[in-house]
């Protein structure tokens, strides 16, 4: 089992959930720059892919994850279950990643098949 | 002169959108199906339980940015004016949420996952507040894939 796992369901296979220690949240916002912003601007004639928002975004999206996890880590938890994403454009030119989940304190459970 | 030139403008910018747009939807089309044909034997399913125990669970996530061009913008302007269905953002909607699935499923065949449980999205306009060129969307899918262990 890694040091902490998250899952968007609501149990892990071979766990008991001993522990139940409330929600935990994670967020990050981001501004695109310059030059991503004036290439993404040609690109938005064209259309397609915008590549460099998909890995800003992503990058936001990891760092919303740590925190979450970090959060997770400090109150002792070493899962968060039920994990939920959402984005939003706070204003122009920036957005927010937001995560969130509850963490738990999982036991393996006895007489499990796995 | 200066109209004349704004139009002008105006029309050398749709006529790009067209061409270079049409080609670039096409091009991403044929390529969706492409590697959903190779990644169908990875199965989504949305539900919440699990049916068996002997397996592992990895957090796995796919996401797009993806624009539509400047000529079904403008299209999609004039419909907004006189209501009816918005073709531009359908195709643009469809193509981002297949991305992202594929993304996310790819993520999956990675690990040799067999299944990912529980997929939630999520959408958001990226450029919302602003006037000019509002066809930018970013969709995220997530969810859970099922690893079974390896004696299985």
């Amino acid at each position: 089992m890694p040091k902490l796992l998250i899952s968007t369901l609501e149990s892990v296979p071979g766990y008991t959930i001993s522990k139940h220690l409330g929600l935990v949240q994670g967020s990050s916002v981001r501004a695109k720059h310059m030059g991503r912003d004036i290439m993404a601007g040609f690109k938005n004639m064209v259309g397609g892919e915008l590549k460099g928002y998909t890995e800003l975004l992503q990058e936001t999206r990891d760092e919303a994850l740590e925190r979450m996890q970090g959060e997770a880590e400090a109150i002792g938890a070493n899962a968060v279950l039920n994990v939920r994403l959402a984005t939003s454009s706070v204003t122009a030119g920036a957005a927010e990643v937001f995560a969130y989940g509850s963490a738990v304190l999982l036991a393996p459970s006895v007489g499990a098949a796995g | 002169m200066d109209a004349l030139i704004q139009l002008l403008i105006f029309a050398v910018l749709l006529g790009i959108g067209f061409i270079f747009g049409s080609a670039a939807e096409k091009r991403h089309y044929a390529s969706i199906r492409q590697r959903e044909k190779e990644l169908r034997g990875l199965i989504i399913v949305p539900e919440k339980r699990l049916p068996r125990q002997d397996c592992d669970t990895a957090f796995v996530c796919g996401s797009v940015v993806i624009a539509q061009d400047y000529f079904k913008m403008t299209l999609a302007g004039f419909v907004h004016f006189f209501g009816g269905r918005m073709g531009a953002y359908e195709t643009l909607l469809e193509r981002a949420r297949r991305e992202a699935i594929l993304r996310m499923k790819e993520q999956a065949a990675q690990q040799r996952a067999r299944l990912i449980f529980n997929v939630k999205f999520s959408t958001c306009n990226l450029m919302g507040q602003e006037q000019r060129g509002a066809g930018c969307v970013e969709v995220t899918a997530y969810g859970t894939a099922i690893i079974p262990h390896a004696r299985a």
